[in-house]
């Protein structure tokens, strides 16, 4: 087992580098450059003093050097300044990661309980009524764009209904709880209404196929309830793929929640790398991607130790 | 031979008395009895011819499906324009089309460029196994880790001009046509790469396979003509399924202005300014959405029926 995860981490770190430095060379490409960017807002700047300050940042120096200086930094901590924030990147993303992370794990966790439930119903009686309605729910979930699904949503429960708030993370004079989770509401019914069709099917999908396991049927002759039948003996080993696929689709949901965020001006993650590659920013754009990567790797490491652990029948391998 | 077939009591004509009938005609059968596949069938036929009589209508009406009018923005529904005008004036309904030709274009050639790369890829690594194959399946596991749509938005702002191409192409429409469908294909081949690796080394044990090879056939030759007709079936379907993921990309990236680029239409593109329209022509901002979601929802009701008419243990519905 200790085996199993120090391999997993080591190809999560092996994938992360190689990645940042794929990331390094596509902030690279981007159109303009950040000398010649400053250099538009400062007028008599001689394109002497252009080629010194690119000299003086490295900015005329081979892309492995330029990587290799970022890396250093990087590691010690310093992600460089944001230009169109004006502040370092870190106190630029602290509370941006914040916001997702409460829009992400809200969103998640109410659809991996919807999932449960709609899952489980569908899966007692496959085929039945019940099961084709869910079926059809989950495959609408799985069919709609995000975006759309936001501005649908918007249209009837803010302007149509003057529900809850269309925009924005809170109101001016307010920003307590009550206030802050009317406003993340629309938010988390589009991320959530999203992802539960997949999860739907995926649960549904290792119920069918877990009740029709012997030790399901062992259980019912033995005269076990219908709950302690379902749940005990067939959810709980259900879930053991289940959980992984959810842990694996935090890819996803990240690019859910920054489409998402962007439509409901939510100051999160997803909006401040949309922003920043907008506007050229590219120390922002560079630390918010590798961030978005890290959080995506992670997850990943996560289902997979936790699929080693729940069944160790992978570990062996 | 027929009153052996009476002796046995087998009607004359029922299934399994003609023997010459191939497996083709079975899968048709098995797709034509799945109620959601044929429907999408003639859904997405009607969605093609919906597209395509773009330019007859253009023709009959008279109009000009560019041109800007700005005395008549946001106008209702009338006997020339059949769903109103857009925020430019121009005619919703032909831009609806045009725009679904561009969108359908780009989700095919994306899945198809995509799909090639997996498939290669796929047969590569399934085939000759040992380190090839473990790079290769770290690639793919790496790519799959990643957080999509920020990677895309990243590679859809790329600067051409420093990758070499000239100015006046870098800014072209065709440019930002192809270099949508060549991002894509380039995140989204990991799914079909998987799926063809494993079908590839279930077939490559078979005898046959041994026996090309014993005659002394050369690698391609034995993966084109031997191992891809024989693993065509989960190919077919996973191309499908990911049409319906590709032009919900394309939506996506069009909406958040990385993708095609206006004015030409697409159904994403037309939502660009959505949150205006809520409020001015809640109307305008349904209609590209509702095409996409009718038509990613019809082609996974077909990717199913496929699933259902290939495989002979799936499940009923």
């Amino acid at each position: 087992m200790g085996l199993f995860i120090l391999r997993r981490i080591a190809q999560t770190l092996v994938v992360l580098l190689i990645m940042s430095f794929i990331i390094y060379g596509l902030i690279g490409l981007m159109p303009g450059d950040p000398i010649d960017i400053m250099a538009a807002s400062m007028p008599g700047v001689t394109p002497e003093v252009v080629a010194k300050l690119k000299a003086i940042y490295g900015l005329d120096q081979p892309l492995m050097l330029r990587y290799w200086r970022w890396l250093i930094a990087l590691l010690q901590g310093d992600l460089g300044f944001s230009r169109t924030h004006s502040q370092p990147v870190l106190e630029v993303l602290t509370p941006a990661l914040l916001q997702t992370c409460k829009l992400m794990l809200a969103s998640f966790v109410l659809s991996v309980i919807a999932a449960l439930i709609l899952g489980l119903i569908s899966a007692l009686r496959p085929g039945g009524i019940v099961d084709s309605i869910i079926s059809l729910f989950a495959f609408a979930g799985i069919s709609v764009p995000v975006f759309w699904l936001a501005l649908v949503l918007i249209l009837v429960f803010a302007v149509g209904l003057h529900w809850l708030p269309a925009s924005g993370m809170s109101n001016v004079g307010d920003g307590g709880l009550l206030d802050q989770i009317r406003h993340l509401a629309l938010p988390v019914l589009t991320l959530m209404l999203a992802n539960t069709g997949q999860f739907t099917r995926y649960v549904r999908a290792a119920m069918i196929e877990t009740l029709r396991m012997d030790f399901v049927r062992t259980a019912w002759a033995k005269g076990a309830g219908a709950w302690r039948v379902v749940i005990v003996h067939g959810l709980r080993n259900a879930l053991i793929p289940v959980v992984t696929i959810m842990a694996l689709s935090f890819g996803t949901l990240f690019s859910g929640a920054l489409v998402t965020e962007t439509m409901f001006a939510q100051q999160g993650m997803g909006k401040m790398i949309y922003d920043s590659i907008l506007s050229n920013d590219f120390n922002l754009a560079l630390s918010g991607l590798l961030f978005a990567t890290l959080i995506t790797l992670l997850s990943n490491l996560a289902a997979d130790l936790a699929y080693g652990w729940l069944d160790p029948r992978i570990t062996l391998k | 031979m027929t009153d052996l077939i009476a002796q046995a009591g087998i009607a004359e004509g029922s299934p399994r008395v003609d023997a010459a009938q191939s497996v083709w005609s079975l899968r048709g059968r098995r797709f034509r009895s799945h109620g959601g596949g044929m429907a999408s069938l003639v859904i997405l036929a009607v969605l093609v011819l919906f597209c395509l009589a773009a330019y007859p209508l253009e023709q009959y009406l008279g109009l000009d499906s560019n041109a800007t009018d700005l005395f008549s923005r946001y106008d209702p529904p009338s006997a020339l324009h059949w769903l109103g005008t857009d925020e430019a004036g121009r005619d919703e309904l032909l831009r609806l089309m045009y725009g679904g030709q561009i969108s359908l274009l780009v989700g095919l050639l994306a899945t198809v460029i995509g799909g090639a790369v997996g498939v290669t890829l796929g047969l590569i690594a399934g085939y000759f196994g040992g380190k090839l194959d473990a790079l290769l399946m770290r690639v793919t596991d790496g790519v799959i880790a990643l957080p999509l749509l920020p990677l895309l938005i990243v590679l859809a702002a790329l600067d051409l001009t420093k990758l070499g191409f000239s100015s006046e192409f870098a800014h072209s429409g065709a440019a930002s046509f192809w270099r949508i469908i060549v991002i894509i294909a380039l995140v989204d081949w990991t799914s079909i790469a998987r799926l063809v690796r494993a079908a590839t080394l279930s077939v490559k044990e078979r005898d046959y396979i041994l026996a090309a090879r014993a005659s002394g056939a050369g690698s391609a030759y034995v993966m084109a003509t031997h191992v891809l007709p024989n693993i065509v079936t989960p190919i077919i379907v996973a191309f499908t399924l990911t049409v319906g993921r590709v032009i919900l990309f394309e939506s996506v990236l069009s909406f958040l202005g990385f993708g095609i680029v206006p004015p030409t239409p697409s159904w994403g593109n037309m939502l660009n300014n959505a949150q205006e329209l809520v409020t001015t022509a809640p109307a305008l901002a349904v209609y590209p959405g509702l095409l996409i979601f009718i038509t990613v929802i019809a082609v996974n009701f077909l990717g199913d029926g496929m699933q259902h008419a290939f495989d002979p243990r799936s499940e009923r519905r």
